[in-house]
């Protein structure tokens, strides 16, 4: 390590240290500690990053040298009728998934708060599927959706009299049911946030509701739902962005025909892993990442400016 | 449940008004809790089942069985995924709290020209999401030989600009005095971060270890793209591709499944109250 150098008393490294003024010596150590996190970032993030850009105006397909194309990709992309598809199921993830995630664990939390009664067991149900691998869960799930008689869903609708349904067979509902499975898989964490935001409120809001002679829903609207704004706010942000970029339940939960059925639940991150690691198009899909990255950024700032300014 | 009891207690300061109400709300809340849980619940009995009796959907195995378990880990190769998996996340985590938590220490505690030009470049990082950088890995992994290596699954985790983050506000709050009378009483500055400011964030330390040994636990899509060795895959991985493997033998696919959540939910029953405080410190101040 190179403190032990640069402590050693000894030879000309130690008697220069020696003269060094205690705030000069302070920035010598900074610096030691920050000499090989700052390589790394370097080398994983910053360059990378770089290089998606350059990679994206380039044609590459690995075994012939990059050659530079200019915005092509980016115009291929464009004019690809999948790429809209794609595009318009990743936006039915976040416009679909964050809101019901949001409030489904909001009233969970909200009434969790005031359970005493088994409250720690209560609340381990409901987070302990976030503790699960996704790649796992997205099979059981599957197995959840299956025809009748092997699906524990359909199965469980015929009892009602429900008509079996095709689920992850069908174009209209195969997204929905990916989407339950990642909502599922999310919820306990953003339970146990808004728990957080919940306690973190003082009491002495409430007492003074009350004595002012408000209602349980007038304290709900005027004093809970506004101070928990915080973390609404980080929590609206963290969810879309999670849905934005969703791939492992789809990966799993349509292994046959990743994406299908018909492209119907393929998302932009399923779309460059095939075109980079199935096609091996780098190029284009250093391009598509991009227009993730575009997508991701201006959705987390338009929901930090909109949000933070009501 | 074991470790329940000593769980933060409820806030008793609005409870439910009428006691029709609350009763009401504790069972929906409890049902809801178990609708939660069904897919464990089904994942587990289904892999104590036989193949025979997987359409029999009653939650209580008939000839309940480890079979299927026995199986699987005679395969050899899920023992083998399990140990890269745990090999993978706990060298990243130890990683990540060593040096996020140097970085972090030194741009909160030090004095010197360019702490915040560095500290906004690290943060910069978090605005590029991974996907974008997984091209530029690949192709930097294939050059070097890192495709099918441990060192190539862990390199792109092994300092987090999140753990920077959350651990210098918690450093800022260690007192400077504490720091000058370790100075005073001669200590380098490495055993002072070591011995004296290290210690005082360790609620925050644990917190970054669950949330680092989580993520690295669950990672799917990074692995997925570095190895096609098999022999290399994570957990994950390997459960995706044995899963398609056995196409519709659901027991064993339930199987594979139990055993990747197995270690996760052990963790959480031991150490329940820390995981849910960690998620919470973690969740709020990151």
């Amino acid at each position: 390590m190179a403190h032990t150098n640069i402590t050693g008393s000894s030879g000309v490294f130690g008697r220069l240290w020696g003269r060094l003024s205690l705030s000069s010596r302070q920035v010598v150590w900074a610096w030691t500690f920050l000499a090989l996190p700052l390589v790394f970032f370097a080398v994983v993030r910053f360059y990378p990053t770089i290089d998606a850009f350059f990679l994206s105006i380039t044609d590459w397909d690995l075994l012939n040298p990059a050659k530079f194309i200019g915005l092509e990709n980016y115009h291929r992309l464009f004019a690809d009728p999948v790429f809209w598809q794609v595009f318009r199921n990743t936006f039915a993830y976040l416009i679909l998934g964050t809101p019901i995630s949001i409030v489904l664990s909001f009233a969970i939390a909200y009434y969790l708060d005031r359970v005493v009664f088994l409250h720690g067991f209560i609340r381990a149900l409901y987070f302990l599927p976030y503790l699960t691998t996704a790649a796992a869960m997205a099979w059981v799930w599957r197995w959840f959706y299956q025809p009748p008689p092997i699906g524990v869903i359909n199965s469980t609708l015929s009892i009602f009299g429900i008509p079996a349904q095709p689920f992850l067979r069908s174009i209209e509902q195969a997204l929905p049911a990916i989407m339950t499975t990642s909502i599922w898989a999310h919820l306990g964490f953003q339970i146990i946030i808004f728990l957080a935001g919940l306690r973190a409120i003082p009491t002495s809001y409430y007492e003074a509701a009350r004595v002012d002679g408000l209602g349980e829903g007038a304290i709900l609207t005027r004093i809970t739902i506004p101070l928990l704004k915080p973390t609404t706010v980080f929590l609206v942000v963290f969810s879309s962005i999670g849905f934005l970029r969703i791939f492992d339940q789809v990966y799993n939960m349509t292994s046959n025909d990743p994406g299908g059925p018909l492209n119907s639940t393929k998302p932009l991150v399923l779309m460059i892993y095939q075109t980079a690691f199935g096609s091996y198009q780098m190029g284009y899909a250093a391009a598509q990442t991009v227009v993730l990255f575009v997508i991701l950024f201006t959705i987390s700032m338009a929901q930090l400016w909109i949000l933070r300014n009501r | 449940m074991n470790g329940t009891a000593q769980a933060a207690p409820p806030s008793p300061r609005r409870p439910f008004a009428a006691r029709p109400g609350r009763i009401v709300a504790w069972t929906i809340l409890f049902l809801g809790g178990v609708v939660m849980m069904t897919p464990l619940l089904f994942m587990f009995s289904t892999s104590l089942k036989t193949a025979s009796d997987v359409y029999d959907l009653r939650l209580i195995p008939q000839t309940p069985t480890l079979a299927n378990y026995i199986q699987v880990l005679a395969d050899g190769r899920f023992a083998r995924w399990f140990f890269n998996s745990i090999f993978v996340a706990t060298v990243v985590t130890l990683s990540c709290l060593f040096f996020d938590s140097l970085v972090a220490y030194t741009l909160a505690k030090f004095q010197f020209r360019g702490r915040q030009v560095v500290f906004i470049a690290i943060l910069s990082t978090l605005m590029i999401p991974t996907e974008m950088l997984v091209i530029p890995w690949y192709l930097m992994s294939s050059q070097f030989g890192w495709l099918d290596t441990y060192w190539g699954i862990m390199f792109p985790g092994l300092i987090t600009a999140f753990g920077v983050f959350l651990l210098k506000q918690f450093f800022e709050t260690v007192p400077n005095d504490f720091l000058e009378a370790a100075r005073i009483d001669g200590l380098n500055e490495f055993t002072i971060w070591w011995k004296v400011a290290l210690p005082l964030v360790t609620p925050a330390l644990s917190a970054l270890a669950i949330f680092t040994f989580l993520g690295n636990w669950t990672a799917f899509f990074w692995p997925l793209i570095v190895t096609t060795d098999q022999t290399l895959y994570t957990l994950p991985v390997g459960l995706s591709s044995f899963a398609v493997e056995q196409s519709i033998q659901w027991e064993m696919i339930m199987t594979g499944a139990a055993l990747a959540t197995v270690p996760t939910l052990l963790i959480f029953l031991f150490f329940q109250r820390y995981i849910v405080r960690g998620v919470m410190l973690a969740g709020v101040k990151g």
